[in-house]
């Protein structure tokens, strides 16, 4: 990492374009999967977590697996921009991840009968949680530009070993969750609203690294332009209540309503990527107008 | 993300960046050894989240009065509900065809059924019978929509649950 201080955020409305084009393919692949899917047959309607859930998965790994490659470049060619975009894909990664436990504890009650047990598959995203939440929490407690930028791609690059190890989980150890689903394991019937809503939350999560990433460059350059600035800003969370299901008496192997269960899944998603395409947004906000006031406009 | 930063990278060969690329390089070196010790030392055997009933039987006594799990699929035929109270009875089997006994306690969640995979939670008693009073659903990757796939195969699902195929559960 070089003593660079040529950060130049970019602006113009890309991020959020794409983030509203990934809404929208949310709202249609979400309408779909919950109204016009038919249900699964064993599960009923409770499958229809996976519209929401497989698409996160997906895409948490994804930004974790973006933010290894920001590592990489940002020790191996130096500049700031990719420390910058190592932080937004991080958080993004964080807070997907995050997301993905949730989701899957909510899917998990209905059909496994517990919310959460140390399987091999939840235990090691469980970790991958907290390593990469350690390697933020590590960024905010460095102030020095040039070893956080350092350290923390170090720490990213050791922390993604987790990546593999969490794909190759239900495949190495016996485990609660079941292996992989393929397009052959799963009816034709469900693909289009899994496919729309990959799509979805691929597009919300460049729109949030890159709209992330511009924050932190801006910060970047308050921090090495003298006198350094040190900015704290609040993540905004939200928090969803949960139905108990009530125990069935016949045992016929189908799950009969749940629908609670679904729409908490849902819930606490929209609450969450909203929450957090919010605070993104206002934090972003607030670099910029921070930015102005000290007289570096935004750009320039 | 192109768009989202743009500066200047700074000079090659620089102090500051030949420093970063040994970062680099024993960050990368670090992870790879991490992982393959992971992947090839054996770790895979190590750690065991649930024995299946040829597991169990080979452990023998050291299995009785232990709190262990033990994951397999519901035999066919084999589950029976008394009449009174809340208990369950079932046999668990595995692949090569072991199977055990098994006596719950509790509520199981609805998806449970004949020839679906379980993980109970529980002890092994002196009788051979593993009583256990935590019984978690354990399905197969397997989603259908009704009259999508009629066939129920009990090779295809001992096959698709989880655990049940050692085989391909060893790296």
């Amino acid at each position: 990492m070089s003593l660079d201080d040529r950060v130049r955020p970019s602006s113009g409305p890309l991020p959020y374009a794409l983030g509203a084009f990934g809404v929208a393919l949310l709202l249609a692949g979400s309408y779909w999967g919950l109204f016009r899917a038919p249900r699964e047959t064993f599960m009923g309607d409770v499958q229809r977590i996976m519209y929401i859930h497989v698409p996160t998965a997906w895409n948490a790994m994804l930004a974790l697996t973006f933010a290894f490659g920001c590592a990489l470049l940002s020790l191996w060619r130096g500049g700031w921009k990719w420390d910058a975009r190592l932080e937004g894909a991080l958080e993004v990664g964080v807070v997907l991840s995050a997301l993905l436990c949730m989701q899957g504890s909510i899917w998990a009650k209905p059909t496994w009968g517990v919310w959460w047990d140390w399987d091999p598959r939840l235990t090691t995203t469980a970790v991958l949680v907290f390593a990469f939440a350690g390697i933020l929490a590590l960024r905010r407690l460095v102030d020095d530009p040039v070893r956080r930028a350092t350290w923390s791609a170090v720490a990213t690059i050791i922390a993604f070993v987790d990546v593999p190890i969490v794909y190759f989980s239900v495949k190495w150890w016996n485990s609660l969750h079941q292996l992989q689903s393929s397009p052959a394991t799963v009816s034709s019937a469900f693909h289009l609203p899994l496919r729309v809503n990959a799509f979805g939350i691929l597009f919300l999560m460049c729109g949030l690294i890159a709209l992330r990433s511009r924050g932190a460059a801006l910060r970047l350059r308050g921090e090495l332009a003298p006198p350094p600035v040190s900015v704290v800003s609040p993540l905004g969370t939200a928090a969803a209540l949960m139905a108990l299901q009530a125990p069935a008496a016949e045992m016929t192997g189908q799950i009969r309503g749940g629908w609670e269960f679904v729409w908490a899944a849902y819930a606490v998603s929209a609450a969450i990527l909203i929450g957090y395409s919010v605070s993104v947004h206002l934090r972003y906000r607030q670099e910029r107008a921070r930015q102005v006031r000290e007289g570096t406009e935004a750009g320039a | 993300m192109s768009d989202t930063v743009q500066d200047v990278s700074p000079p090659a060969g620089t102090r500051a960046n030949r420093r970063g690329r040994w970062f680099a390089i024993g960050a990368v070196a670090v992870a790879a050894v991490s992982l393959g010790v992971i992947t090839a030392g054996g770790i895979g055997k190590n750690l065991v989240y649930y024995w299946g009933p040829t597991e169990l039987h080979a452990a023998g006594d050291k299995a009785v009065g232990a709190t262990i799990r033990l994951g397999g699929l519901v035999a066919p035929g084999s589950l029976k509900r008394p009449a009174a109270g809340s208990g369950l009875e079932f046999d668990v089997i595995d692949r090569p065809g072991a199977r055990v006994h098994v006596r719950s306690t509790g509520v199981p969640p609805q998806m449970f059924r004949e020839n679906i995979g379980v993980v109970v939670e529980g002890t092994m008693n002196r009788a051979g019978h593993f009583d256990s009073n935590r019984l978690m659903v354990s399905h197969s990757n397997e989603y259908r929509a009704p009259g999508d796939d009629p066939r129920v195969d009990v090779k295809a699902l001992m096959k698709t649950t989880s655990g049940l195929e050692p085989e391909t559960k060893k790296p």
